[in-house]
Protein backbone atom coordinates (compact mmCIF):
# COMPACT_ATOMS: atom_id res chain seq x y z
CA UNK A 1 0.00 0.00 0.00
CA UNK A 2 1.57 3.26 -0.95
CA UNK A 3 0.14 6.77 0.12
CA UNK A 4 2.35 9.35 0.39
CA UNK A 5 1.01 13.19 1.10
CA UNK A 6 -2.39 12.03 1.77
CA UNK A 7 -2.16 14.22 4.98
CA UNK A 8 0.39 16.79 5.13
CA UNK A 9 3.14 16.25 7.41
CA UNK A 10 3.28 16.63 10.72
CA UNK A 11 -0.80 18.31 10.04
CA UNK A 12 -2.27 15.74 12.65
CA UNK A 13 -0.29 13.33 15.36
CA UNK A 14 -1.70 10.73 17.79
CA UNK A 15 0.77 9.80 20.16
CA UNK A 16 0.16 6.12 19.85
CA UNK A 17 1.61 5.66 23.64
CA UNK A 18 -2.24 6.38 24.68
CA UNK A 19 -3.01 3.60 22.58
CA UNK A 20 -1.03 -0.07 22.26
CA UNK A 21 2.46 -1.31 21.23
CA UNK A 22 3.56 -4.07 18.77
CA UNK A 23 3.10 -6.84 21.04
CA UNK A 24 -0.31 -5.81 21.34
CA UNK A 25 -0.60 -6.12 17.27
CA UNK A 26 0.92 -9.63 17.45
CA UNK A 27 -1.52 -10.80 19.93
CA UNK A 28 -4.20 -8.98 17.96
CA UNK A 29 -2.73 -10.67 14.48
CA UNK A 30 -2.36 -14.38 15.93
CA UNK A 31 -5.89 -13.98 17.75
CA UNK A 32 -7.86 -12.47 14.50
CA UNK A 33 -6.22 -15.62 12.47
CA UNK A 34 -6.80 -18.15 15.10
CA UNK A 35 -3.23 -19.34 14.59
CA UNK A 36 -1.29 -21.04 17.59
CA UNK A 37 0.55 -18.83 19.56
CA UNK A 38 3.18 -22.11 20.12
CA UNK A 39 3.70 -22.12 16.03
CA UNK A 40 3.36 -18.81 14.21
CA UNK A 41 3.28 -18.74 10.60
CA UNK A 42 6.05 -16.01 10.85
CA UNK A 43 6.15 -15.30 7.08
CA UNK A 44 1.99 -14.30 7.16
CA UNK A 45 2.07 -12.43 10.49
CA UNK A 46 5.05 -10.43 9.02
CA UNK A 47 3.12 -9.61 6.01
CA UNK A 48 -0.08 -8.68 7.79
CA UNK A 49 2.50 -6.49 10.70
CA UNK A 50 4.55 -4.63 7.87
CA UNK A 51 0.27 -3.78 6.21
CA UNK A 52 -0.51 -2.77 9.32
CA UNK A 53 2.68 -0.68 10.20
CA UNK A 54 2.03 1.03 6.75
CA UNK A 55 -1.65 2.21 7.45
CA UNK A 56 -0.35 3.44 11.14
CA UNK A 57 2.15 5.32 8.92
CA UNK A 58 -0.23 6.83 6.52
CA UNK A 59 -2.30 7.88 9.43
CA UNK A 60 0.52 9.63 10.94
CA UNK A 61 0.85 7.95 14.35
CA UNK A 62 3.86 8.33 16.09
CA UNK A 63 4.85 5.02 15.82
CA UNK A 64 7.92 5.08 15.69
CA UNK A 65 10.77 3.05 17.23
CA UNK A 66 9.02 0.06 19.48
CA UNK A 67 7.01 -0.80 16.24
CA UNK A 68 10.07 -0.56 13.93
CA UNK A 69 12.14 -2.72 16.15
CA UNK A 70 9.65 -5.62 16.23
CA UNK A 71 9.63 -5.05 12.43
CA UNK A 72 13.13 -6.10 12.50
CA UNK A 73 12.83 -8.21 14.79
CA UNK A 74 10.05 -10.07 12.78
CA UNK A 75 12.43 -9.76 9.54
CA UNK A 76 15.63 -11.48 11.56
CA UNK A 77 13.35 -14.57 12.47
CA UNK A 78 11.98 -14.69 9.25
CA UNK A 79 15.08 -15.09 7.31
CA UNK A 80 16.49 -17.81 10.07
CA UNK A 81 13.80 -20.05 9.29
CA UNK A 82 14.74 -19.85 6.06
CA UNK A 83 18.29 -21.61 6.81
CA UNK A 84 18.53 -24.88 6.16
CA UNK A 85 17.35 -27.33 8.48
CA UNK A 86 21.01 -28.83 9.25
CA UNK A 87 22.00 -24.96 10.07
CA UNK A 88 19.77 -24.73 13.52
CA UNK A 89 18.69 -27.64 14.30
CA UNK A 90 15.33 -29.81 14.03
CA UNK A 91 13.24 -27.70 14.97
CA UNK A 92 10.39 -30.10 16.56
CA UNK A 93 12.71 -31.82 18.73
CA UNK A 94 14.21 -28.69 20.82
CA UNK A 95 12.43 -25.46 20.62
CA UNK A 96 14.85 -23.41 22.26
CA UNK A 97 16.59 -23.91 18.75
CA UNK A 98 13.46 -22.34 17.08
CA UNK A 99 14.54 -18.71 16.12
CA UNK A 100 10.43 -17.78 16.98
CA UNK A 101 10.82 -19.04 20.69
CA UNK A 102 12.42 -15.90 22.22
CA UNK A 103 9.26 -14.34 20.72
CA UNK A 104 6.96 -16.57 21.43
CA UNK A 105 7.77 -16.25 25.42
CA UNK A 106 7.86 -12.50 25.34
CA UNK A 107 4.07 -12.82 24.07
CA UNK A 108 2.94 -15.46 25.89
CA UNK A 109 4.36 -13.61 28.76
CA UNK A 110 2.73 -10.35 27.79
CA UNK A 111 -0.50 -12.21 27.73
CA UNK A 112 -0.76 -13.21 31.03
CA UNK A 113 0.14 -9.19 32.38
CA UNK A 114 -2.97 -8.32 29.73
CA UNK A 115 -5.13 -10.88 31.32
CA UNK A 116 -4.07 -9.85 35.20
CA UNK A 117 -4.86 -6.25 33.62
CA UNK A 118 -8.68 -7.49 32.48
CA UNK A 119 -8.50 -8.39 35.81
CA UNK A 120 -7.78 -5.22 37.45
CA UNK A 121 -10.01 -3.64 35.26
CA UNK A 122 -12.67 -5.50 36.74
CA UNK A 123 -11.81 -5.07 40.15
CA UNK A 124 -11.46 -0.79 39.34
CA UNK A 125 -15.07 -1.14 37.93
CA UNK A 126 -16.48 -3.05 40.90
CA UNK A 127 -14.60 -0.41 43.14
CA UNK A 128 -16.03 2.55 41.48
CA UNK A 129 -19.69 1.92 43.32
CA UNK A 130 -17.57 1.39 46.90
CA UNK A 131 -17.10 4.47 49.01
CA UNK A 132 -15.82 4.94 52.34
CA UNK A 133 -14.57 8.05 54.21
CA UNK A 134 -12.74 10.41 51.84
CA UNK A 135 -8.96 9.62 51.01
CA UNK A 136 -9.78 6.47 49.72
CA UNK A 137 -10.51 7.05 45.79
CA UNK A 138 -7.82 7.91 43.31
CA UNK A 139 -8.82 11.19 41.44
CA UNK A 140 -8.37 10.26 37.86
CA UNK A 141 -8.93 13.86 37.32
CA UNK A 142 -9.13 15.31 33.81
CA UNK A 143 -6.76 13.13 32.38
CA UNK A 144 -7.24 11.70 28.73
CA UNK A 145 -8.28 8.68 28.97
CA UNK A 146 -9.45 6.44 26.10
CA UNK A 147 -12.67 5.50 25.77
CA UNK A 148 -12.61 2.23 24.58
CA UNK A 149 -14.20 -0.42 26.27
CA UNK A 150 -13.55 -3.63 23.88
CA UNK A 151 -12.18 -1.82 20.99
CA UNK A 152 -8.58 -2.04 20.24
CA UNK A 153 -6.88 0.52 18.20
CA UNK A 154 -6.24 -2.41 15.96
CA UNK A 155 -9.66 -3.02 15.88
CA UNK A 156 -10.16 0.27 14.77
CA UNK A 157 -7.20 0.68 12.11
CA UNK A 158 -8.82 -2.64 10.65
CA UNK A 159 -12.16 -0.98 10.38
CA UNK A 160 -10.16 1.57 8.52
CA UNK A 161 -8.41 -0.92 6.19
CA UNK A 162 -12.07 -2.31 5.05
CA UNK A 163 -13.41 1.18 4.34
CA UNK A 164 -9.73 2.06 2.34
CA UNK A 165 -10.13 -1.22 0.35
CA UNK A 166 -13.73 -0.60 -0.70
CA UNK A 167 -12.65 2.91 -1.37
CA UNK A 168 -12.75 3.54 -5.65
CA UNK A 169 -9.05 4.09 -6.52
CA UNK A 170 -8.53 7.90 -7.11
CA UNK A 171 -8.05 9.25 -10.31
CA UNK A 172 -5.15 11.36 -10.61
CA UNK A 173 -7.66 14.22 -12.00
CA UNK A 174 -9.76 14.09 -8.83
CA UNK A 175 -6.65 14.14 -6.00
CA UNK A 176 -7.32 17.96 -5.54
CA UNK A 177 -11.28 17.97 -6.60
CA UNK A 178 -11.82 18.38 -2.62
CA UNK A 179 -9.94 18.94 0.59
CA UNK A 180 -11.30 17.54 3.82
CA UNK A 181 -9.50 18.54 7.50
CA UNK A 182 -9.59 16.53 10.39
CA UNK A 183 -11.26 19.37 12.18
CA UNK A 184 -14.54 19.75 9.80
CA UNK A 185 -14.58 15.92 10.96
CA UNK A 186 -14.50 16.85 14.21
CA UNK A 187 -17.41 18.77 14.29
CA UNK A 188 -19.24 16.39 12.18
CA UNK A 189 -19.10 13.31 14.36
CA UNK A 190 -20.07 15.32 17.51
CA UNK A 191 -23.27 16.46 15.54
CA UNK A 192 -23.91 13.11 13.77
CA UNK A 193 -23.21 11.53 17.16
CA UNK A 194 -25.21 13.85 19.36
CA UNK A 195 -28.42 12.90 21.44
CA UNK A 196 -26.46 9.27 22.15
CA UNK A 197 -27.21 8.57 18.50
CA UNK A 198 -25.01 5.01 18.17
CA UNK A 199 -23.10 5.06 14.48
CA UNK A 200 -21.73 2.28 13.22
CA UNK A 201 -18.00 2.46 11.87
CA UNK A 202 -19.23 0.83 8.53
CA UNK A 203 -22.13 3.36 8.51
CA UNK A 204 -19.86 6.26 8.69
CA UNK A 205 -17.00 5.32 5.86
CA UNK A 206 -19.92 4.18 3.76
CA UNK A 207 -20.62 6.80 0.98
CA UNK A 208 -17.05 7.96 1.53
CA UNK A 209 -15.50 8.24 -2.25
CA UNK A 210 -12.11 9.70 -1.33
CA UNK A 211 -9.43 8.02 0.61
CA UNK A 212 -8.69 11.48 2.14
CA UNK A 213 -11.74 11.81 3.17
CA UNK A 214 -12.08 8.51 5.01
CA UNK A 215 -8.70 9.23 6.83
CA UNK A 216 -9.42 12.56 8.26
CA UNK A 217 -12.36 11.03 9.46
CA UNK A 218 -10.84 8.33 11.38
CA UNK A 219 -8.56 10.64 12.87
CA UNK A 220 -11.70 12.68 13.84
CA UNK A 221 -12.73 9.55 15.48
CA UNK A 222 -9.23 8.66 17.27
CA UNK A 223 -8.80 12.45 18.23
CA UNK A 224 -12.35 12.38 19.74
CA UNK A 225 -11.87 9.14 21.81
CA UNK A 226 -8.51 10.22 23.38
CA UNK A 227 -10.31 13.37 24.62
CA UNK A 228 -13.03 10.73 25.92
CA UNK A 229 -15.71 12.39 23.87
CA UNK A 230 -16.56 9.36 21.68
CA UNK A 231 -16.58 6.19 23.25
CA UNK A 232 -16.04 2.40 20.50
CA UNK A 233 -17.29 -0.73 21.53
CA UNK A 234 -17.64 -3.72 19.77
CA UNK A 235 -20.39 -6.95 20.76
CA UNK A 236 -18.28 -9.35 19.43
CA UNK A 237 -14.72 -10.08 18.13
CA UNK A 238 -13.91 -8.49 15.33
CA UNK A 239 -17.53 -7.87 14.69
CA UNK A 240 -19.26 -4.07 13.35
CA UNK A 241 -18.09 -1.41 15.72
CA UNK A 242 -19.69 1.01 17.22
CA UNK A 243 -19.17 4.69 17.87
CA UNK A 244 -21.23 6.78 20.87
CA UNK A 245 -20.72 10.28 22.18
CA UNK A 246 -19.86 9.99 25.50
CA UNK A 247 -22.94 12.24 27.29
CA UNK A 248 -21.83 15.37 29.34
CA UNK A 249 -18.39 15.05 28.01
CA UNK A 250 -17.72 18.97 27.97
CA UNK A 251 -17.29 21.96 25.95
CA UNK A 252 -16.03 21.76 22.45
CA UNK A 253 -12.84 19.84 22.48
CA UNK A 254 -9.32 21.61 21.89
CA UNK A 255 -7.66 21.22 18.90
CA UNK A 256 -4.10 21.49 17.68
CA UNK A 257 -4.20 21.92 14.34
CA UNK A 258 -1.18 23.70 12.32
CA UNK A 259 -3.14 24.77 9.04
CA UNK A 260 -0.49 24.65 6.23
CA UNK A 261 -0.83 27.85 4.96
CA UNK B 1 -21.41 14.21 80.80
CA UNK B 2 -18.00 13.44 80.49
CA UNK B 3 -18.86 9.69 82.09
CA UNK B 4 -20.94 7.39 80.82
CA UNK B 5 -23.07 4.57 82.55
CA UNK B 6 -22.79 1.89 80.02
CA UNK B 7 -19.01 0.97 78.14
CA UNK B 8 -19.55 -0.16 74.78
CA UNK B 9 -19.48 -3.38 73.68
CA UNK B 10 -16.02 -4.25 71.77
CA UNK B 11 -17.72 -4.51 68.47
CA UNK B 12 -19.25 -1.36 69.05
CA UNK B 13 -16.48 0.62 69.70
CA UNK B 14 -14.81 -1.11 66.85
CA UNK B 15 -17.31 0.06 64.37
CA UNK B 16 -17.01 3.61 65.28
CA UNK B 17 -13.38 3.73 64.93
CA UNK B 18 -13.82 1.93 61.43
CA UNK B 19 -16.41 4.48 60.62
CA UNK B 20 -13.80 7.54 61.99
CA UNK B 21 -11.02 6.32 59.83
CA UNK B 22 -10.22 7.28 56.66
CA UNK B 23 -7.78 4.85 55.57
CA UNK B 24 -8.41 0.41 55.98
CA UNK B 25 -7.52 -0.11 59.79
CA UNK B 26 -5.31 -3.26 61.30
CA UNK B 27 -6.36 -4.91 63.83
CA UNK B 28 -2.76 -3.60 65.37
CA UNK B 29 -3.85 -0.21 64.78
CA UNK B 30 -7.37 -1.06 66.03
CA UNK B 31 -5.38 -2.47 69.35
CA UNK B 32 -2.87 0.20 69.80
CA UNK B 33 -6.29 2.60 70.16
CA UNK B 34 -7.89 0.56 72.29
CA UNK B 35 -4.21 0.68 74.73
CA UNK B 36 -3.36 4.39 73.85
CA UNK B 37 -7.64 5.21 75.19
CA UNK B 38 -7.19 3.12 78.47
CA UNK B 39 -4.28 4.93 79.53
CA UNK B 40 -5.52 8.49 78.36
CA UNK B 41 -9.21 8.01 79.89
CA UNK B 42 -8.03 5.71 83.07
CA UNK B 43 -10.83 4.02 85.08
CA UNK B 44 -13.11 1.64 83.38
CA UNK B 45 -11.90 2.71 79.77
CA UNK B 46 -8.63 0.39 80.72
CA UNK B 47 -11.40 -2.25 80.10
CA UNK B 48 -10.39 -2.88 76.72
CA UNK B 49 -6.81 -1.93 76.92
CA UNK B 50 -4.86 -4.94 77.22
CA UNK B 51 -7.12 -6.40 74.63
CA UNK B 52 -5.53 -9.30 72.40
CA UNK B 53 -5.56 -9.16 68.76
CA UNK B 54 -7.66 -12.32 68.00
CA UNK B 55 -10.50 -10.90 69.60
CA UNK B 56 -10.21 -7.96 67.89
CA UNK B 57 -10.63 -10.00 64.77
CA UNK B 58 -13.57 -11.88 66.62
CA UNK B 59 -14.95 -8.84 67.28
CA UNK B 60 -14.93 -7.37 63.97
CA UNK B 61 -16.11 -11.35 62.34
CA UNK B 62 -19.26 -10.19 64.62
CA UNK B 63 -19.49 -6.68 63.27
CA UNK B 64 -19.01 -7.39 59.73
CA UNK B 65 -21.72 -10.53 60.07
CA UNK B 66 -24.29 -8.24 62.13
CA UNK B 67 -23.99 -5.59 59.19
CA UNK B 68 -24.55 -8.16 56.68
CA UNK B 69 -27.85 -8.60 58.04
CA UNK B 70 -28.64 -5.38 59.05
CA UNK B 71 -29.66 -3.83 56.04
CA UNK B 72 -27.92 -1.16 56.68
CA UNK B 73 -26.21 -0.32 53.32
CA UNK B 74 -22.51 -0.20 54.93
CA UNK B 75 -20.11 -3.44 55.04
CA UNK B 76 -16.66 -4.32 55.97
CA UNK B 77 -14.00 -5.30 53.53
CA UNK B 78 -10.84 -6.09 54.10
CA UNK B 79 -8.11 -4.05 52.04
CA UNK B 80 -5.27 -3.31 51.90
CA UNK B 81 -3.97 -5.39 54.43
CA UNK B 82 -6.54 -3.64 57.04
CA UNK B 83 -10.28 -3.41 57.62
CA UNK B 84 -12.77 -0.31 55.87
CA UNK B 85 -16.31 0.29 56.65
CA UNK B 86 -17.55 0.68 53.09
CA UNK B 87 -21.06 1.07 51.43
CA UNK B 88 -22.69 -1.95 50.09
CA UNK B 89 -22.04 -2.34 46.58
CA UNK B 90 -25.42 -2.19 45.12
CA UNK B 91 -25.51 1.04 47.12
CA UNK B 92 -23.23 2.38 44.86
CA UNK B 93 -24.84 4.62 42.05
CA UNK B 94 -26.83 7.06 44.98
CA UNK B 95 -23.30 7.34 46.20
CA UNK B 96 -21.88 8.74 43.46
CA UNK B 97 -24.87 10.89 42.25
CA UNK B 98 -24.14 12.52 45.91
CA UNK B 99 -20.31 12.43 45.74
CA UNK B 100 -20.93 13.96 41.77
CA UNK B 101 -18.32 11.15 40.99
CA UNK B 102 -17.23 10.70 37.31
CA UNK B 103 -18.33 7.89 36.33
CA UNK B 104 -16.01 7.85 32.77
CA UNK B 105 -12.68 7.97 35.08
CA UNK B 106 -10.74 5.24 34.65
CA UNK B 107 -7.49 3.80 34.15
CA UNK B 108 -6.76 2.96 30.73
CA UNK B 109 -5.56 -0.41 28.97
CA UNK B 110 -1.68 0.94 28.96
CA UNK B 111 -1.98 1.95 32.77
CA UNK B 112 -3.20 -1.12 33.73
CA UNK B 113 -1.07 -3.19 32.45
CA UNK B 114 1.61 -1.31 33.48
CA UNK B 115 0.50 -1.63 36.72
CA UNK B 116 0.25 -5.41 36.74
CA UNK B 117 3.36 -5.35 35.79
CA UNK B 118 5.08 -3.59 38.43
CA UNK B 119 2.57 -5.40 40.94
CA UNK B 120 4.52 -8.66 40.17
CA UNK B 121 7.66 -8.13 39.42
CA UNK B 122 8.59 -5.28 42.08
CA UNK B 123 11.09 -3.75 42.58
CA UNK B 124 11.58 -3.40 38.99
CA UNK B 125 13.40 -0.81 36.53
CA UNK B 126 11.39 0.78 33.90
CA UNK B 127 13.45 -0.34 31.45
CA UNK B 128 12.05 -4.51 32.70
CA UNK B 129 8.65 -2.73 32.35
CA UNK B 130 8.99 -1.54 28.61
CA UNK B 131 10.97 -4.95 27.82
CA UNK B 132 7.90 -6.81 28.98
CA UNK B 133 5.45 -4.15 27.26
CA UNK B 134 7.41 -4.16 24.10
CA UNK B 135 6.59 -0.07 24.47
CA UNK B 136 7.70 2.98 26.03
CA UNK B 137 6.25 3.42 29.53
CA UNK B 138 7.38 6.36 30.35
CA UNK B 139 3.83 8.80 30.47
CA UNK B 140 2.28 6.05 31.95
CA UNK B 141 4.56 5.35 34.63
CA UNK B 142 4.49 9.29 35.12
CA UNK B 143 0.35 9.24 35.50
CA UNK B 144 0.79 6.41 37.84
CA UNK B 145 3.12 7.92 40.02
CA UNK B 146 1.24 10.81 40.06
CA UNK B 147 -1.53 9.34 41.13
CA UNK B 148 0.20 7.88 43.79
CA UNK B 149 -0.33 4.28 42.67
CA UNK B 150 3.14 3.37 42.26
CA UNK B 151 5.90 4.82 44.23
CA UNK B 152 9.89 4.88 43.46
CA UNK B 153 11.09 2.07 46.03
CA UNK B 154 14.79 2.26 45.93
CA UNK B 155 17.44 2.91 42.85
CA UNK B 156 19.18 -0.32 41.69
CA UNK B 157 23.39 -0.36 41.40
CA UNK B 158 22.93 -0.14 38.03
CA UNK B 159 25.30 2.11 35.89
CA UNK B 160 22.91 5.35 36.44
CA UNK B 161 21.63 3.92 39.23
CA UNK B 162 18.06 4.06 37.91
CA UNK B 163 14.86 4.04 39.67
CA UNK B 164 13.12 0.87 40.78
CA UNK B 165 9.41 1.28 41.81
CA UNK B 166 6.40 -0.86 43.39
CA UNK B 167 2.82 -0.45 44.12
CA UNK B 168 1.66 1.60 47.12
CA UNK B 169 -0.99 0.85 49.32
CA UNK B 170 -3.05 3.51 47.35
CA UNK B 171 -2.48 0.61 44.73
CA UNK B 172 -4.62 -2.14 47.18
CA UNK B 173 -7.56 0.16 48.23
CA UNK B 174 -8.27 1.58 44.54
CA UNK B 175 -8.76 -2.12 43.54
CA UNK B 176 -9.75 -3.56 46.68
CA UNK B 177 -7.36 -5.82 46.96
CA UNK B 178 -6.76 -7.16 50.61
CA UNK B 179 -3.07 -7.75 49.25
CA UNK B 180 -0.87 -9.10 46.57
CA UNK B 181 -1.64 -12.20 46.98
CA UNK B 182 -4.80 -11.86 45.70
CA UNK B 183 -3.90 -11.02 42.31
CA UNK B 184 -4.47 -14.50 40.48
CA UNK B 185 -1.40 -16.62 39.43
CA UNK B 186 0.68 -14.47 41.93
CA UNK B 187 3.60 -17.19 41.85
CA UNK B 188 3.95 -18.17 38.71
CA UNK B 189 4.19 -14.05 37.34
CA UNK B 190 6.17 -13.22 40.03
CA UNK B 191 9.53 -14.54 37.95
CA UNK B 192 9.48 -16.34 35.08
CA UNK B 193 12.87 -15.63 34.56
CA UNK B 194 14.86 -14.00 37.11
CA UNK B 195 16.64 -10.83 35.68
CA UNK B 196 20.04 -10.66 35.66
CA UNK B 197 20.38 -7.97 38.25
CA UNK B 198 19.09 -10.43 40.91
CA UNK B 199 22.64 -10.43 41.71
CA UNK B 200 22.96 -7.38 43.35
CA UNK B 201 19.73 -7.92 45.49
CA UNK B 202 21.73 -7.36 49.38
CA UNK B 203 22.83 -4.47 48.42
CA UNK B 204 19.93 -2.82 46.87
CA UNK B 205 17.78 -4.63 49.86
CA UNK B 206 19.91 -3.20 52.17
CA UNK B 207 19.82 0.47 51.07
CA UNK B 208 16.34 0.00 50.59
CA UNK B 209 16.34 -0.41 54.34
CA UNK B 210 18.58 2.58 55.13
CA UNK B 211 16.27 4.45 52.59
CA UNK B 212 13.37 3.54 54.63
CA UNK B 213 14.97 4.30 58.31
CA UNK B 214 15.93 7.57 57.06
CA UNK B 215 12.60 8.49 56.49
CA UNK B 216 10.11 9.92 59.01
CA UNK B 217 9.14 7.56 61.53
CA UNK B 218 5.88 6.84 59.37
CA UNK B 219 7.26 5.27 57.28
CA UNK B 220 4.21 5.41 54.88
CA UNK B 221 4.67 9.27 54.20
CA UNK B 222 4.30 11.06 51.11
CA UNK B 223 7.71 10.72 49.90
CA UNK B 224 6.59 11.50 46.66
CA UNK B 225 8.99 14.68 46.36
CA UNK B 226 11.96 12.97 44.22
CA UNK B 227 10.09 10.94 41.55
CA UNK B 228 11.54 13.07 38.89
CA UNK B 229 14.08 10.61 36.92
CA UNK B 230 17.36 10.55 36.82
CA UNK B 231 19.20 11.53 34.14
Amino acid sequence: MHMPDLLTTEEYKVDLEVFEGPLDLLLYLIKKDEVDIYDIPIGRITTQYMEYLDLMKILNLEIAGDFIVMAATLMVIKSRLLLPDEDRGPVEEDDEDDPRWDLVRQLVEYKKFKDVAGFLGQLEEIQENVFSREGEHVELGARPEIGMTDVSIFDLISALNQALDRAPKEELNEIFAEQFSVSEKVDYLLETTKNGNPLTLGRLFRGMRSRQEIVCTFLAVLELMKLNRLAARQDNHFGEIVIEQIEGSGPEPVLEENEPS
Amino acid sequence: MSNIEVLPELKQIIGSLLFAAKKPLTSKELRKVLADAGSSYGGPYEQFAGIKEDEIIAALGELTSELAHGSSGLCIAEVAHGYRLQNEINCGPWVRTLLDKDKNARLSKPALETLAIIAYRQPILRSEIESVRGVAVDQVLRNLVEMQLVKVVARSDLPGRPWLFGTTQRFLEHFGLRSLDEMPGMEELKRMEKPERTKTFPAMEKELEESLNNQAPNDEGDSNDEISEPE
